[in-house]
């Protein structure tokens, strides 16, 4: 069964249908893209998949559960995390405590434990600690966890914000233009780090992403969206020769 | 490596919080001694509990403005509802209990009052930001203010009697007495407040703002402050810790009304004591000390509030000399060149106090300060 069943999805925006009738299914383990032109409604579909826009029509089921319609923080707690197109780090906190942020959920202990040191506070900030370490390791980010988010370069916060969404335990993980801003090099090692992500962490992973090099590099299938319609879905190769595709993209 | 930086990243926190709470206590252990030793004018010991007084506002308005990054013009309002629910509580039960006790209780219950008061207010005006939200505590804060001061309360042997519009309609029987009179607010407040209780009460505010800060829910609520909409989306509950941060700093505020309520025989609620004057001023200690600097406020508001007495001396100059040492304070702590200069000098000769950087408030502090 899919893990992400998405049917028949819609929004308008006033007059502008900005999503119409959109359908996805992504199987566990997958790593799927999404490409389409600029204003395609790539951005509004994730949005509508975290909960930050409630679609007017359609279902999004996730692991056969519905979340239509759901809150943003209850769409995270049923495991959709996200990164955002415009890096959202929380820039004057350190990197190690933007990842512990991510754990928040699934590291509790009352706030009355907290304030007043119970033992409780120094284990679970303990096991905090030390699952925060693990991840920033994954993105060989573990020499820079005491400086501010802030001060990280481009390519790191990219990183971080990965690390810090795996944190929250998804099921699936929506990755909105992870390489755009970066050189080749730094999207060439995105590549593996994203790649090393679905394996290492079973991950199905849902990528927006202009940068063709990246997405027929690592995405088995893939979805092009054009004025907020399907244009066409389907295995990588295939797509990308598609010459609605090309016309799309480059023009008559 | 992961454990032994977990064990280091807790230890420079509690080192940082170890200093605050040191700083208080020398300072508190060298008033003593100068009290002791006749050294302090009679003018300067009528100061110091006035003194814990600013310092717990101070910290307490960071934990709203620094940590949670919410601009509120209204605490001196959260600090007025406390003074009147304590004073309120003394009044009624002069006498019938220890001092002590009832003092303690009028503290909790001051407290209380006022975070009630926090969530309350908290509920609507969290749901703005910036500029409005500023604007909304403003009218918030002179609203309680000026709800006080037509508010009657009496009590004689049938029970209490309440009235918003005089004493006279309350109706008390010939036994009767005024406890709360509109305008003239509470008069024979006992006086239990002491430059001691003042510190401690200042020791358990830190302890509970810096453990705070240093714990899940800190975190949380910074997250909101550096980017709501990421928050969210790792499963942060905005409402919830915006609204924990702003009762629990009412809270604090609340607390120090208390301590204002029993410093003095007559309590009103004047604009000069619990107006927005009041709450300007609670956050000039604030960004002067730093936003989202605890140690920050508590050493401004220590300096604002000696500075003009020092000056005194000076007669006219008095204030003209404490606007220019506010500028200058703000110019000499705040801009860029003056950062940068700070940093090098502490790169080349206190190289090992960089370690500080894994403390999220002191962090969170520099790096708004650049902004």
């Amino acid at each position: 069964m899919a893990l992400l069943e998405v049917k028949n999805l819609t929004i308008s925006f006033g007059g502008l249908r900005a999503v119409d009738d959109f359908q996805l299914s992504i199987n566990k383990g997958q790593l799927y893209g999404l490409i389409g032109p600029n204003g395609a409604g790539k951005t509004t579909v994730f949005n509508l998949l975290t909960g930050v826009y409630r679609p007017d029509e359609g279902i999004i089921k996730l692991d056969g559960r519905d979340i239509t319609g759901l809150k943003t923080i209850n769409i995270n707690k049923a495991g959709i995390a996200r990164t955002f197109q415009n890096i959202r780090l929380f820039k004057e906190m350190s990197v190690l405590d933007n990842v512990k942020v991510g754990l928040h959920n699934s590291h509790q202990y009352h706030t009355l434990e907290g304030i007043f040191r119970f033992p409780k506070y120094f284990k679970v900030e303990r096991e905090m600690n030390e699952r925060a370490m693990e991840l920033l390791k994954v993105f060989d980010l573990d020499q820079e966890a005491g400086y501010l988010a802030a001060n990280l370069p481009y390519g790191k916060q990219r990183k971080l914000e990965i690390a810090r969404a795996l944190a929250t335990g998804p099921k699936l993980l929506l990755l909105d233009e992870p390489a755009a801003g970066m050189n080749p090099n730094e999207t060439g090692e995105l590549m593996d780090t994203i790649r090393f992500v679905q394996k290492e962490f079973d991950m199905t992973i849902l990528l927006i992403e202009h940068d063709m090099k990246l997405v027929s590099g690592i995405c088995e299938e893939l979805t092009v969206l054009n004025f907020g319609r399907i244009l066409t879905q389907g295995k990588t190769g295939d797509v990308l020769n598609d010459p609605q595709v090309i016309t799309a993209y480059l023009g008559e | 490596m992961s454990k032994t930086y977990s064990k280091l990243n807790l230890s420079k926190t509690t080192k940082s919080n170890f200093i605050t709470y040191l700083l208080v206590i020398i300072v508190y252990l060298i008033v003593q001694f100068l009290i002791a030793g006749g050294h302090m004018s009679s003018l300067m010991k009528g100061l110091l509990v006035p003194l814990c007084i600013y310092i717990m506002l101070a910290v307490s308005l960071n934990l709203t403005v620094g940590i949670l990054g919410e601009l509120s013009l209204g605490h001196a309002g959260f600090m007025c509802a406390g003074a009147f629910a304590g004073a309120f509580f003394s009044k009624c039960m002069q006498g019938s209990m220890p001092d002590m006790l009832r003092f303690l209780i009028a503290l909790i219950l001051g407290a209380a009052v006022a975070g009630l008061f926090g969530i309350l207010i908290g509920i609507p005006v969290l749901r703005l930001k910036g500029d409005y939200l500023a604007i909304v505590t403003l009218a918030f804060g002179e609203i309680i203010k000026n709800l006080v001061n037509v508010l009657y309360i009496g009590r004689d042997s049938d029970g209490f009697h309440f009235s918003m519009k005089d004493s006279i309609s309350l109706r008390l029987k010939e036994d009767g007495e005024i406890i709360i009179n509109g305008a003239q607010g509470i008069t024979g407040t006992p006086h239990d407040a002491s430059f001691t209780i003042g510190v401690l009460l200042i020791l358990i505010s830190l302890f509970v703002i810096q453990n705070l800060v240093n714990s899940r829910d800190g975190r949380a609520i910074m997250s909101i402050r550096d980017n709501r909409i990421a928050a969210e989306s790792i499963g942060i509950n905005i409402t919830k810790y915006k609204l924990m941060a702003f009762s629990i700093s009412a809270a604090i505020a609340g607390v120090a009304g208390v301590l204002y309520a029993h410093n003095l025989s007559t309590l009103t609620a004047l604009p000069k004591n619990f107006g927005y004057n009041m709450s300007i001023m609670i956050l000039v200690y604030v960004v002067l000390g730093g936003i989202g600097n605890i140690r920050g406020s508590i050493i401004s508001a220590v300096i604002l509030t000696l500075l003009p007495e020092l000056l005194r001396g000076l007669s006219d100059y008095r204030m003209l000399i404490y606007a220019i040492v506010l500028i200058a304070m703000m110019l000499l702590n705040w801009s860029p060149k003056a950062i940068e200069w700070k940093e090098r000098i502490r790169e080349t000769y206190f190289s090992g106090w960089k370690s500080g950087k894994g403390d999220s408030a002191k962090t969170a502090a520099k790096g708004k300060g650049v902004r």
